[in-house]
């Protein structure tokens, strides 16, 4: 299934996952007590670097990723002149934009597989307390694998319908698409019994 | 307990599927997700505790990279985003509906619709408005009129959470574990 992992090789892709998750995380928690637009203009500057230096093609990329971010920025724009308050408007965006963007990098720069490595090693200590890590691993590999399997039955019930009737499919698809699901929990809880159980 | 797992894992495909496949298409031709009606599904079908299992488990999925949040996104940034506290709030909402279900014997589309009302709204929204405030340096007063542009798309949806888990009960009997 497509990821958001970027198919440009940039040097971040060769940083450990675990090193990336850290360094974010000072990161954003620098961003948060930064009150002051020059500095916070600076660490824009420094994230964006870090994307350039994945090359162009790269820098695009990250950009089109932050554009759910603009009907908020709007709202920012227009509130804080209405009120005045540019410089506080202008510290509450760049301090979005810049937590946005760089969560974003570490994304675009770490593989499935390292995220799924990381995530088991935060919950192996877990496990002593009694948290049932490999089921949750299995979870995790079942839901992966059934979104595209359930993807496909979506569109499939959708073809019947318009295949019947001339009206646009609404809400009555969600029945037979989310019994589908119910019927496959079923199936497959049922096939893991019969190849030893989840653990 | 295979079957916990595989309902709790096959209902975070499900959340990520209806934010992919637009479900209801309003007049003017716009394409709504109904990803905020599969969490109110996650919580009437599957109860409180594991809808908000099937809930975190799909949030674990989007934070690991995979766009599955409705519009295509995903990935860690949407957590430092100003929507955090509606994703902070998919699980408990997801839990309070499927506690509804399980306590209030009342019949099944009743009581999803009350559930869904109750998590996906009176709960979530709270949760949604203090994620703004926070991330956009506003007070609550100040965020929640956002909410009311929210509010028609949610009432649909709490509508139709009680009829489809109305006709799934119909349809095979049994199948819905919040009752079970």
């Amino acid at each position: 299934m497509l990821t958001l992992t970027s198919p440009v090789e940039t040097p971040w892709h060769r940083v450990a996952a675990g090193w990336k998750l850290a360094v974010l995380a000072a990161v954003t928690a620098g961003l948060f007590a930064l009150r002051d637009p020059a500095g916070l203009g600076l660490a824009l500057v420094a994230v964006g670097g870090a994307y350039a230096a994945g090359g162009l093609v790269f820098l695009r990329h990250g950009v089109a990723m932050l554009r759910p971010l603009w009907p908020f920025l709007l709202l920012l724009a227009v509130w804080h002149l209405w009120s005045g308050e540019v410089r506080e408007g202008v510290v509450i965006g760049l301090r979005l934009v810049t937590a946005v963007a760089a969560a974003n990098l570490v994304t675009m720069t770490t593989r499935l597989s390292d995220m799924v490595a990381v995530m088991e090693r935060v919950l192996a200590p877990l496990g002593r307390l009694g948290v049932p890590v490999g089921r949750v691993a299995l979870g995790l590999a079942l839901a992966v694998r059934f979104v595209p399997v359930m993807l496909e039955r979506a569109g499939a019930v959708r073809e019947a319908w318009r295949a019947r009737s001339p009206r646009r499919p609404g809400w009555r698809v969600m029945v037979p698409v989310t019994l589908a699901a119910l019927d496959d929990a079923e199936r497959v809880a049922e096939a893991l019994r019969a190849r030893g159980g989840a653990g | 307990m295979e079957r916990s797992l595989t309902h709790v894992a096959l209902f975070a495909a499900l959340v990520a599927v209806l934010g992919l496949v637009p479900a209801v298409t309003l007049p003017g031709g716009v394409p709504v997700t109904a990803q905020s009606l599969g969490i109110m599904l996650c919580g009437t079908v599957l109860g409180a505790r594991r809808g908000a299992l099937a809930v975190l488990l799909f949030l674990a999925l989007v934070a690991m990279g995979l766009p599955l949040l409705s519009g295509g996104r995903g990935g860690l940034g949407v957590f430092f985003g100003p929507s955090v506290g509606f994703l902070i709030g998919f699980p408990v909402a997801a839990f309070v509906a499927g506690l509804v279900m399980e306590r209030w014997r009342a019949p099944v589309g009743w009581a999803a619709a009350a559930g869904a009302l109750l998590g996906g709204i009176v709960v979530l929204y709270p949760l949604g408005a203090a994620g703004w405030a926070l991330m956009l340096g506003k007070t609550m007063a100040e965020v929640q009129v956002f909410l009311l542009g929210f509010l028609p798309g949610d009432l649909v949806k709490v509508v139709l959470a009680g009829l489809i888990t109305r006709g799934l009960a119909q349809m095979r009997p049994g199948s819905l574990l919040s009752r079970a």
